[in-house]
């Protein structure tokens, strides 16, 4: 007869209540560590995001010396957010020079670039028709190629005075006399056209896009309803 | 720069992560970040600094619960603490600067995975005390950063012309685009690399003059 195989030898069953003890434990270390953290760091984190925003709204538009967030209502309207600062909806900013008149409005809009979708807040002066100040709130163009719709001060400087003037339309309603469009570098003849960047001809397209789209939906609507922004007694 | 023999078993806890053992350099660890992150000094201090922190944190708590987490389940520990510190960072580094926190984008969240940090835990803060545990974390921290710190210097001084954003080359030098994008970083880790283990020679065949007759 051969050998006998040698017994199998059952595995001690895992120590359950060790496992339990050690998970739940380092479980509740954590959950507590995030939670306090979350708490001590989130004011901090909304005063930063708020001027953040701030900052962005008087680069956009640069008279502005305060500045208020608008609510777009269904029924056709703005009215001010105020203190309630959680009410969702779609929102513009309203810039103000130091005398409390309205100098412009900033509005914010996205849309697809290069690499990833492409945030940019741009500000809209009525007493000139035009755009005059443009940001990149958030993208992730190539470094060095796509990101000089931030960084190149030429490009930038096509959002200084972007005519964006309004006609009547066929049917009586207001629209852009002539969309925004981005044209070859340094072949930029009419004021609603915007030189492109030679090297980061998408990036620049994609931010003409965006800019076309977003203002010829708000710029008739601000225009409209310029009243509703209007600060003080009356 | 190395620590002498005299120096205490501490000290060499210390400098092993700096340089025999640099986590980027020599073990080659946690490349998705020290590639990606690495475009400007600063994104890849930044970077350097939170890992730095992760590892140093979890590391010391890992140490401190080495004895009553059973084996089935150390590695779901491991990442919990690693995952809970990562998350600290990630608050805090919004506190900080919302700039900063936008350029570091989707990475900071990535340090989780970063298998550096789960390596050391693994490797060594689970069978270490706090102090030793500490010093490795430290060490290994500070090479990770300062790996990643001479990959983003060289990247951005020949990709933008500038170190810390602040000018550095004349003005006519034309910036190598091409520094800054993924291939970039390739070239300069390749670059670094070479630096490193052509320094690393040298010093075996220094302190070993046998090894002279080795051809090739």
């Amino acid at each position: 007869m051969s050998a006998q195989p040698a017994p199998i030898v059952a595995e001690p069953p895992p120590p359950t209540w060790p496992m339990l003890r050690a998970m739940v434990g380092v479980g509740l270390l954590c959950g507590i560590l995030i939670a306090t953290t979350f708490l001590a760091t989130r004011p901090t984190i909304e005063r930063n995001q708020a001027e953040a925003l701030q900052r962005a709204v008087f680069d956009v538009i640069p008279k502005a010396r305060s500045s208020e967030t608008y609510l777009w209502l269904e029924e056709g309207r703005f009215e001010a957010v105020g203190e309630d600062a959680r009410r969702e909806g779609p929102r513009v900013h309203a810039g103000y020079d130091a005398e409390g008149r309205l100098v412009g409005v900033a509005i914010e809009a996205s849309g697809m670039g290069y690499q990833d979708v492409i945030r940019v807040l741009y500000g809209y002066a009525p007493d000139a028709a035009a755009v005059v100040g443009m940001r990149v709130l958030e993208s992730r163009e190539t470094p060095g190629l796509g990101d000089r719709i931030e960084t190149d001060a030429a490009f930038v400087a096509n959002f200084e005075a972007l005519d964006v003037s309004l006609e009547p339309a066929a049917d009586g309603a207001m629209r852009i006399a002539h969309p925004i469009e981005a044209v070859k570098s340094g072949s930029k003849q009419n004021p609603w056209e915007i030189d492109g960047i030679t090297g980061a001809t998408i990036s620049a397209q994609a931010i003409a896009n965006i800019l076309r789209r977003s203002s010829s939906d708000w710029i008739p609507r601000i225009q409209q309803r310029l009243d509703d922004f209007q600060r003080g007694e009356s | 720069m190395e620590a002498p023999d005299t120096t205490a078993m501490g000290a060499e806890e210390f400098w092993k992560g700096l340089w025999k053992e640099n986590p980027v350099f020599v073990q080659v660890l946690g490349m998705c970040p020290a590639l990606a992150v690495s475009n400007t000094a600063r994104n890849a201090l930044a970077m350097g600094l939170a890992t730095l922190f992760v590892l140093t944190a979890s590391n010391a708590v890992i140490s401190l619960v080495r004895h009553v987490v059973p084996k089935q389940v150390r590695i779901a520990t491991y990442i919990l603490v690693i995952a809970t510190f990562v998350t600290l960072v990630d608050m805090g580094i919004q506190a900080i600067s919302l700039d900063l926190h936008k350029a570091l984008g989707a990475f900071i969240s990535l340090i989780v995975a970063n298998c550096l940090i789960l390596g050391r835990a693994e490797a060594f803060a689970s069978r270490h005390g706090l102090g030793a545990s500490l010093l490795d974390a430290l060490g290994m921290g500070a090479g990770f950063t300062v790996a990643l710190l001479s990959l983003g210097a060289v990247r951005e001084i020949l990709g933008a012309g500038t170190l810390f954003g602040l000018p550095v080359l004349p003005a006519a030098f034309e910036p190598w685009v091409v520094m800054l994008l993924p291939s970039g970083g390739f070239l300069t880790l390749a670059g670094w690399l070479l630096v490193f283990n052509a320094f690393e020679q040298r010093r075996a065949r220094a302190s070993a003059p046998e090894a002279r007759e080795v051809p090739g």
